[in-house]
C-alpha cells in the first residue's frame, strides 16, 4: 500500500520536475537548446507504465499546467502533449521493445512532430516565425532521452517502484 | 524484473474510443486556445490561481539566483577590485553630469513654469527585480517582482540605466510580465536625435534587434543616430533613449528606407530595472488616451491585453471624443 503511493508521488514528483525544469532560465546562448523537458518525462511514463497511468485526460491536464505556466496560450501544450501521448501509446508496445537507438529516433520524429504543430498553432496565432535555431531543441531533446530514460529507469528499480 | 504486460496492448492497438477521446481532447483544446485567444482569458485563470503559480515562478528562479549568489562568492577579488572601480568612475562621471545637469533642469523647471505647465523632470519610478525565469525562447518577455499589489498597472514603461526596456502588458498580484522593445508585436513611436525626425521602431522577428520600416526614402538617417522616443501616442515619455541606428538600406518594397537599430538597454542582462510611474506630459493638442486599465484589484481586461502591445500611436480620433473632458 505505501509502496503504492511512493510509486505514485514518484510519478507526481518527475511530472512537477518536469515542470520546474522548463520554467528553469538557462544562460543566453543555451536557450534555444533547452529540451521540452515535459514532453520526455511524459513519453518515459507512456512508454513505461502505458494507460494505467498516462491517460489523454492526464496529458490534457498536464498540458493546461504547463500552459498555465508559461502564459502562453491555454490549451497549447495540452494539444501537443495530447497528441504526444495518443502516438507514444499506440506505438507503445513496439516503442518498448526498441533497442535504445531505434526509440530515440522514433523521439526525435514525435518531437519534430511537436514542434511542426506548434508552429502551426503559432501561425494561427499570429505570431511570427522562429528563426532556424528554434528546430534544435527536438534534437537536443533526443540526444537527452537514452540518458533519462536509463537514469528514470534506474531511479524506478533502485527504489523497487511500480 | 519481469515486464508487465498488459492483456490489452496488442502490437496494433487501435481501438475507435481512442481516437475518439484524442478528437474528444483535441477539440477541447482547440475551443479553449480560441476562446483564450480572443478573450485572454488565461491571465484572468492565472491571476486567480496566482497563489499557486508565483511561488512556482520564485521556485524555478532559484538556480539562477543561486548560481548569481555563487559567482559573487567566489568572484575573483581582482575582479571586484576592477568592477568596484569602474563602478565608481562611473558614477564620478554620472554625478558630474547631474550637476551640469541640474542648472539646465532648473532653468527648464523656470521656462516651463513661465509657459504654465504642470512637468517636472523628476521620475517617479519603482525599482524591480527581473525575476530569471524562462518564459519560453524567442519571447521577448521578462518576469519582475513587483505587481498589482505594488500599484504596477498594465501599459507601464520599464526602463533601465542606459534606456527604454520595454512595457508591462500583465499583471499578476505579486509579478509582472515585461514585453521587451524587441518582440514583434511591440512598436514604440521615436524620434531621431540629430534630426528630429518622428517615425516608429518595431521590434524585429530575428533575435535582438529594432526595426524602423517605415522611414521616407529622402529623410537624413545615419548609421550611429541615437533614437529616442517621442512622447507621441502618450504611453513612453519623451526623450528615454531607445537605442541606436546599426543600419540603413532600401526596404525590399522600394517605398521607404528600413533601418535597423541596436537597443539601448541591457536586454540581456538586465537584472534590476525600473518601472516609470509618470504619465507622460500631455503635448500637443489632443491629450492622450490614458491607459484604460481596470482596477487593480481585478485581472487585465481582454481588450486591453491583446491591445495593450501596440503603442498607441493612431490614438488620434479616440482622443477626439475624450478631448471634451477636461484633462485632470
Amino acid at each position: 500500500m505505501s509502496r503504492q503511493r511512493l510509486s505514485f508521488w514518484w510519478f507526481v514528483g518527475t511530472l512537477v520536475m518536469a515542470l520546474m525544469l522548463m520554467l528553469v532560465p538557462l544562460p543566453h546562448m543555451l536557450e534555444a537548446f533547452k529540451p521540452y523537458w515535459p514532453a520526455l518525462v511524459l513519453l518515459y511514463w507512456a512508454l513505461e507504465s502505458g494507460e494505467r497511468r498516462v491517460t489523454l485526460g492526464l496529458a490534457f491536464i498536464f498540458g493546461l499546467c504547463s500552459d498555465l505556466l508559461t502564459g502562453v496560450l491555454l490549451g497549447e501544450q495540452a494539444l501537443r502533449l495530447c497528441v504526444l501521448a495518443f502516438i507514444a501509446l499506440r506505438f507503445r508496445s513496439r516503442l518498448r521493445f526498441f533497442p535504445m537507438w531505434q526509440q530515440t529516433l522514433a523521439v526525435l520524429a514525435l518531437l519534430l512532430n511537436d514542434r511542426f504543430l506548434l508552429l502551426v498553432v503559432r501561425a494561427f496565432a499570429g505570431e511570427s516565425t522562429p528563426p532556424a535555431l528554434w528546430w534544435a531543441s527536438p534534437f537536443v531533446s533526443a540526444l537527452l532521452w537514452p540518458f533519462l530514460f536509463l537514469l528514470l529507469d534506474d531511479l524506478r528499480m533502485r527504489l523497487r517502484l511500480q | 524484473m519481469p515486464l508487465a504486460r498488459e492483456e490489452s496492448s496488442p502490437l496494433f492497438a487501435g481501438t475507435a474510443a481512442g481516437t475518439l477521446r484524442l478528437i474528444f481532447y483535441l477539440a477541447l483544446a482547440m475551443v479553449l486556445m480560441v476562446l483564450d485567444h480572443r478573450n485572454g482569458w488565461l491571465w484572468r485563470l492565472r491571476y486567480a490561481t496566482a497563489i499557486v503559480v508565483e511561488p512556482v515562478y520564485r521556485l524555478a528562479s532559484l538556480p539562477a539566483e543561486g548560481f548569481h549568489t555563487l559567482s559573487v562568492a567566489f568572484a575573483d577579488r581582482r575582479l571586484l577590485t576592477e568592477q568596484n572601480q569602474r563602478l565608481r568612475e562611473d558614477l564620478l562621471l554620472a554625478n558630474a553630469k547631474l550637476n551640469r545637469m541640474a542648472a539646465v533642469a532648473e532653468q527648464n523647471q523656470r521656462l516651463k513654469e513661465l509657459l504654465d505647465t504642470q512637468h517636472s523632470l523628476d521620475l517617479h519610478v519603482q525599482m524591480a527585480r527581473v525575476i530569471g525565469m524562462d518564459m519560453g525562447a524567442y519571447r521577448h518577455r521578462l518576469m519582475i517582482n513587483l505587481g498589482a499589489r505594488d500599484g504596477i498597472k498594465s501599459g507601464q514603461p520599464v526602463i533601465d540605466a542606459h534606456g527604454v526596456v520595454g512595457q508591462i502588458v500583465d499583471v499578476l498580484p505579486n509579478s509582472a510580465t515585461v514585453m521587451l522593445v524587441t518582440d514583434p508585436d511591440h512598436a514604440v513611436p521615436v524620434m531621431i536625435q540629430r534630426t528630429g525626425l518622428r517615425t516608429i521602431a518595431y521590434g524585429s522577428r530575428n533575435g535582438q534587434q529594432l526595426t524602423l520600416p517605415n522611414v521616407p526614402m529622402a529623410a537624413d538617417v545615419q548609421v550611429g543616430d541615437r533614437l529616442l522616443t517621442s512622447g507621441l501616442g502618450g504611453r513612453f515619455p519623451q526623450g528615454f533613449p531607445v537605442g541606436e541606428i546599426s543600419s540603413v538600406a532600401p526596404s525590399p518594397a522600394g517605398m521607404f528606407l528600413e533601418a535597423h537599430a541596436q537597443p539601448s538597454a541591457d536586454l540581456d542582462r538586465a537584472d534590476e530595472l525600473l518601472v516609470l510611474h509618470d504619465l507622460p506630459e500631455p503635448a500637443g493638442p489632443p491629450p492622450p488616451v490614458r491607459p484604460a486599465g481596470p482596477p487593480d484589484s481585478e485581472a487585465p481586461a481582454p481588450a486591453s491585453t491583446s491591445a495593450s502591445p501596440r503603442a498607441s500611436l493612431p490614438a488620434a480620433p479616440a482622443t477626439a471624443v475624450s478631448a471634451g473632458t477636461p484633462p485632470t
